[in-house]
């Protein structure tokens, strides 16, 4: 008997999970099905995953020639990593003077750290729009950038991290002579591997994934990153051939699921920490 | 000892100094002046601006297109919430219940949370084509009714909705595994011993009540990621079809940028920050007695 309803609570268990497992996968399946289908195929309203006859070469070469989706990429790819870099250079020192230091108003500083926090980016959309377009920001890279070089949420995690670093460790490193910038650098920072790689994640998927303020901060497409791209590229290309679109779309959502399918477990703990900021 | 205090306030300045320089100059200036433009009539490249009160917000409010988003808001949260919160929490418990394929199913579940969203709009938009599109293939397949759905009035925030579970279902669902986890064996070791073996007063007496603080901390996280929809509608509905899927931040977006209606911008801006503020103090203070019973 045992066995028996044990297999049964398995096979309930994973009928269950298929159904939500389809529910979650079908618009990616449908998303690199079409992409590989002539237009044709994708009219004649068949179920089949696989085209009969492959278009993928053409739908992929379209979607890289047609518009500037190269350029769409390294557009992510630059803006990312310049923010990311800009973060922790700015986040990282004002963390561990919050951590690990004594000094007037610290508390003041973490007041403000935490209304950082609390404030979501859209609400800052239209003061930052008038002080980009007084400084005659709008439309280039730094638009894009400017916003966020700051990060309330990095603050508050590597402060979170550094607190669990002994202070015996930073009083060491000083009876050794090591300025506190170095302190920053040299002994905080590598130790706080796992919060720069969440953070980092967090970051970088936040702002890869952004259609809001690029939508206001750019309009020239050699500016574009990936989704504000993508949607220029829909509104150029008109009727209903998805295969081209398909391949776009495929295109600037690969990389990040690529790296989540090889960093599982960091992109979790990175995302869901960065999800409850 | 009071040289040494001075010399680690002096580095802390330096240290500190960037950082506070920009938190002032990128969060709490901005935040202080869209909460005056919103009590102005400032528009965007005017010279001069004066205070009118409430003005501002009793425009917005005698706004029906306002009102429609702020209720469709409302509508959009209202079912993206309970949604993802019932199939995170099943998928959850699915998971945790057997040793097979764990990481697989947290894996895939966990995917749309991270995709870029404008992209996967565009697909959502080829499944529900009209004629083309796999969801009325298959319900005409089924013998069922079919529609336009982003273009219908009655089904376009229903489906937005749909779209809006999909992409927070695993979200919450990592959330509802940790919890799961912190749940200490025993106390269903010592419901075996009371008799109580029927799962669903297992989930009832221990599960549901364990698992509280985290539950009411992923209504409210999944609550602001719902109030926060814009991706979706810009993708695929503009708002419309008559502004039946407006919604707060496309109104701001649309008013504030595209419209360079600075003062009912500012006022659309100041609602929404109002809402997403007294629902993080409701979460800080969960989160409080969370830290406070542990």
């Amino acid at each position: 008997m045992k066995p028996f309803t044990i297999s049964l609570r398995s096979l309930g268990r994973h009928s269950f999970l298929a159904i939500t497992t389809t529910f979650v996968l079908v618009p990616f399946i449908w998303m690199i099905s079409l992409s590989l289908k002539p237009p044709g195929e994708s009219f004649n309203g068949s179920f089949s995953l696989l085209p009969q006859t492959w278009h993928a070469a053409q739908n992929y070469t379209r979607a890289m020639t047609a518009s500037p989706l190269p350029r769409f990429m390294f557009n992510g790819f630059f803006v990312c990593g310049v923010i990311l870099t800009l973060q922790l250079l700015v986040c990282t020192p004002i963390a561990y003077a919050l951590a690990k230091l004594k000094f007037p108003g610290r508390n003041v500083l973490f007041a403000l750290v935490l209304i950082g926090l609390l404030v979501p980016g859209q609400v800052l959309a239209l003061p930052l729009f008038i002080l980009a377009h007084q400084l005659n920001l709008l439309n280039t890279y730094a638009a894009l950038v400017f916003p966020f070089i700051v990060s309330p949420f990095g603050i508050f995690l590597f402060r979170q991290f550094f607190n669990t670093i002994p202070d015996d460790i930073v009083h060491a490193a000083r009876l050794d002579g090591m300025s506190e910038f170095a302190i920053v650098w040299r002994i905080m920072l590598p130790m706080a591997v796992p919060a720069l790689i969440a953070f980092s994640i967090f970051s970088v998927v936040g702002h890869w994934n952004d259609l809001f303020w690029p939508l206001i901060a750019v309009r020239s497409q050699e500016l574009m990153p990936p989704p504000l791209g993508l949607m220029a590229f829909k509104n150029e290309d008109t009727g209903i051939d998805y295969g081209p679109l398909m391949a776009a779309s495929t295109i600037v959502v690969a990389p990040l699921v690529i790296v989540f399918l090889v960093a599982q477990s960091w992109f979790i703990r990175g995302l869901t920490a960065g999800g409850v900021k | 000892m009071r040289r040494l205090r001075l010399a680690e306030s002096l580095v802390a300045c330096a240290l500190a100094a960037p950082g506070l320089f920009l938190l002032v100059a990128l969060f709490i200036l901005p935040v202080a002046g869209v909460l005056v433009i919103a009590f102005t009539d400032w528009q965007f490249g005017a010279a001069s601006l004066n205070f009118v009160g409430l003005k501002n917000f009793t425009e917005i409010f005698a706004d029906a297109a306002f009102r429609k988003a702020l209720a469709n808001t409302m509508l959009y949260t209202a079912i993206v919430v309970p949604g993802t919160i019932v199939l995170g929490l099943a998928v959850a418990l699915a998971i945790e219940s057997g040793q097979t394929m764990r990481a697989f199913y947290r894996a895939v579940h966990f995917l749309p949370y991270m995709a870029t969203l404008a992209a996967m709009a565009i697909t959502w938009e080829a499944l529900l084509h009209p004629t083309i599109g796999l969801v009325n293939q298959v319900l005409t397949a089924a013998g069922l009714p079919t529609a336009n759905w982003l273009r219908d009035e009655r089904t376009v925030l229903p489906v937005l909705a749909i779209i809006g579970i999909w992409q927070n279902l695993g979200f919450a669902m990592v959330l509802f595994l940790a919890g799961l986890t912190a749940i200490p064996r025993d106390l269903y070791d010592a419901a075996d011993v009371d008799g109580i073996d029927f799962w669903f007063d297992r989930f009832r007496l221990i599960t549901l009540p364990m698992l509280g603080p985290v539950l009411m901390f992923v209504v409210i996280v999944v609550a602001l990621h719902g109030l926060e929809i814009f991706d979706t509608v810009q993708t695929l509905t503009q708002g419309g079809p008559n502004h039946a899927s407006d919604v707060l931040l496309y109104t701001l977006y649309r008013e504030s940028f595209q419209y360079l209606r600075t003062g009912y911008g500012a006022a659309v801006t100041v609602v929404f920050l109002m809402i997403v503020v007294a629902l993080t103090l409701i979460q800080t203070r969960i989160m409080d007695r969370k830290v406070h019973y542990q």
